[in-house]
């Protein structure tokens, strides 16, 4: 029995919604980090069901892409994670509101 | 038989499996055994002595030991992650040396499965990088679950020290992969077959001689072994990362430890000296003979010890070791069996050389300060083994270079 | 050939119990471990998919070195349980039905589009995979300009983080 790709590609909307979700919930400034990585994980997921379903090796590309944008936005996301512990002492995204008014 | 026949890939795995795992386990005992006596005669001592002759049971009480001492789970752990941490170390370091090859891939058994290799990938080098790059994770997640000083501070420097130096190792390797073309493990070692000069084998080590060294300490850093064992710094940090770990769980790190020792001197082996390639040429047929040939050596000696200087059950120990070792040795010399040991034996032979270097390191060098090791690792070992891989691909890529190379 | 569809759900499974659990838990590295699970269930189907090089990728980038730093951070900062505040009313009423819009719209595409259909081209082709040679040649040609650019994107990346993490600006 081969896999139809659209059963992928449902898993990868089920799992984008779950980050969207977690992005709305979560109020851990790591965790609404990882959301985002969730997100960009099952959007890889439907690229490569593309590649599969296409038999085109452009969709691999992007998702190599897509693995090193993420890296370099855990890197700086990070440091500013580090920054806000410092000078709030806190990791709520709701306790960021200097700029609200 | 018609099962067999049909799910032969499956039932030849497991076999594989089953009989991969048992050698392991038993040479990560005599592993420990091996370092100890080594150490001590580094350090003009003894070693372990009196468990058996020549302490070769030390191993097998120590394994008692660690099963019979109480599991004592702290109470302010985190204990899902407490109790996951060691399995995930063990399982990771054990999972790696699946995908090692052992021997030549043309031997086969049970209708032309390979024998010496449970999992024949394309891309088995950067497999075997995925599953070691988990590594990580057993040593963070020890330390954190603790929830104690100690083990916290120990499972940050672990993990900072575990992501620089795997950085250094995954590059320093890539020379080698330039010039073997290949990510198949089988690939890259045929390769390195024949000979320069005709006499000096065409292993890497000597056109990645840079490569090599930088391999071999990023190695050690990434194994937390002296002298980068800052994780487990006993005069800093008690035990480091696993202070609250006892038992069995204790014992599991420790095993993960020594398996990936053996990992990282298989992949040493592999890249840079040949696996199982022999370093004499084909037409010296008397080779078929030299496994045979050292194991009876080993028996004869042993039949020696035994008889001028053990004791009582020594003697009778010694004894059973003798008559092992000459009867496998002797199986061994028939035609039948001697060119399915060829691969496995200069293999063997070189992981111990290997292994041994890292005891060697250890019972020779003093620890490293944690600020030193950091700008070691991304001040001198990155841009050298960076150099490295970008004179490599230039040599490759102009052919002036490459004639004289 | 029933295994890839047990493969394949069991995958599936571990993979949205994964997302689960790290909206459910509030121990941020429950959080990450879940994360963690499902980074690897994904590498495997991208296996079942025949990417054999992604999925290795996936694990050593993903879940080796990107999650390692999440941990390392949460570790670094010793975040504590998660306080669940109820400041921002914005978020329930307008992100919780935009969310549910999303889904619905990617799920009636899913149904009227051809994508249900677009087996029919990767058919032959699923039980060969894709070669690791091929995926670099296409890289290094085609991308070799967006490649230059992610190099630069990266390097910036570690400017910034190392200015921000800088103790005395």
């Amino acid at each position: 029995m081969i896999i139809p790709i659209s059963y992928y590609l449902v898993l990868s909307g089920v799992l984008f919604g779950l980050g969207v979700v977690a992005f709305i919930f979560k109020r851990n400034v790591i965790a609404v980090f990882m959301s985002i990585e969730l997100m960009l994980n099952a959007v890889n997921l439907a690229f490569v069901a593309f590649a599969r379903a296409h038999s085109q090796l452009d969709g691999l590309v992007f998702v190599f892409f897509v693995i090193v944008v993420a890296a370099a936005e855990a890197a700086v996301g990070l440091a500013i994670v580090i920054m806000m512990a410092q000078n709030r002492e806190s990791l709520n995204v709701e306790r960021v509101d200097q700029l609200k008014f | 038989m018609g099962f067999i026949s049909e799910h032969s890939v499956l039932v030849a795995s497991l076999i594989k499996i089953a009989v991969l795992l048992f050698i392991v386990m038993t040479a990560l005992a005599y592993l420990t055994w091996f370092e100890r006596k080594v150490v001590a005669h580094i350090q003009s001592r003894w070693g372990p002595y009196y468990v058996g002759a020549h302490g070769l049971l030390q191993p097998l009480a120590d394994g008692l030991k660690f099963l019979f001492k109480e599991d004592f789970t702290p109470p302010a752990s985190d204990k899902l992650v407490y109790i996951l941490a060691p399995f995930l170390a063990l399982t990771l370091s054990l999972t790696a040396i699946a995908l090692i090859p052992f021997g030549s891939p043309e031997l086969h058994f049970l209708h032309g499965q390979q024998i010496f290799l449970v999992s024949n990938s394309n891309i088995g080098l950067i497999y075997l990088f995925a599953i070691t790059s988990m590594g990580v994770y057993g040593v963070a997640l020890a330390g954190w679950s603790s929830n104690s000083k100690y083990p916290l501070l120990g499972g940050l420097r672990s993990s900072a020290q575990m992501i620089s130096y795997e950085v250094s190792l995954t590059i320093s390797v890539v020379g080698v992969l330039l010039l073997a073309g290949t990510l198949n493990f089988n690939g890259i070692i045929e390769g390195q077959r024949g000979y320069w000069l005709g006499f000096w084998p065409r292993w890497h080590f000597l056109p990645q001689i840079v490569g090599f060294l930088c391999y071999l300490t990023a190695a050690i850093a990434e194994t937390n072994r002296i002298p980068f064992d800052l994780p487990e710094a006993e005069t800093e940090l008690v035990a480091g990362f696993h202070t609250e770990y006892s038992s069995f769980k204790f014992a599991m790190f420790f095993m993960a430890e020594y398996a990936n020792m053996i990992t990282v001197s298989c992949l040493a082996t592999i890249l840079f000296f040949g696996g199982w390639l022999s370093p004499f040429p084909d037409s010296w047929h008397w080779q078929l003979y030299l496994p045979g040939a050292c194991l009876l050596a080993l028996g004869v000696y042993c039949a020696i010890d035994a008889a001028t200087r053990m004791h009582g059950l020594a003697k009778l120990q010694l004894g059973v070791v003798t008559v092992l070792s000459l009867g496998i040795g002797a199986i061994c010399l028939t035609p039948w069996v001697a060119p399915y040991v060829q691969g496995p034996f200069w293999f063997t032979l070189k992981v111990l050389v290997f292994l041994f270097f890292y005891v060697w390191v250890r019972g020779t060098l003093p620890r490293f300060r944690y600020d030193q090791l950091m700008s070691f690792g991304w001040k001198f070992l990155l841009p050298v083994s960076l150099a490295n891989l970008v004179i490599t691909a230039l040599v490759l890529v102009f052919p002036a270079f490459s004639r004289h190379a | 050939m029933i295994v890839p569809a047990i493969v394949f759900f069991a995958c599936a499974l571990l993979a949205v119990t994964g997302a689960i659990l790290l909206i459910l838990s509030r121990e941020p590295i429950h959080s990450a471990l879940s994360l963690i699970l499902v980074m690897i269930a994904l590498a495997i189907l991208y296996l079942l998919l025949g990417a054999e090089f992604i999925s290795a990728i996936q694990i050593i980038v993903y879940a080796g070195a990107v999650m390692v730093l999440f941990v390392f951070v949460i570790m670094l900062l010793n975040a504590g349980v998660e306080e669940r505040t109820d400041f921002s009313k914005l978020a329930k009423f307008v992100g919780l039905p935009l969310g549910f819009f999303l889904l619905l719209v990617v799920a009636r595409w899913l149904y009227t589009s051809r994508a249900g259909s677009v087996i029919g081209h990767g058919a032959e082709a699923v039980t060969q995979g894709f070669s690791t040679r091929a995926l670099s040649a296409e890289l290094f040609q085609q991308y070799l300009f967006n490649f230059e650019a992610t190099s630069i994107l990266i390097l910036i990346a570690i400017l910034g983080a190392l200015v921000l993490a800088r103790k005395n600006p």
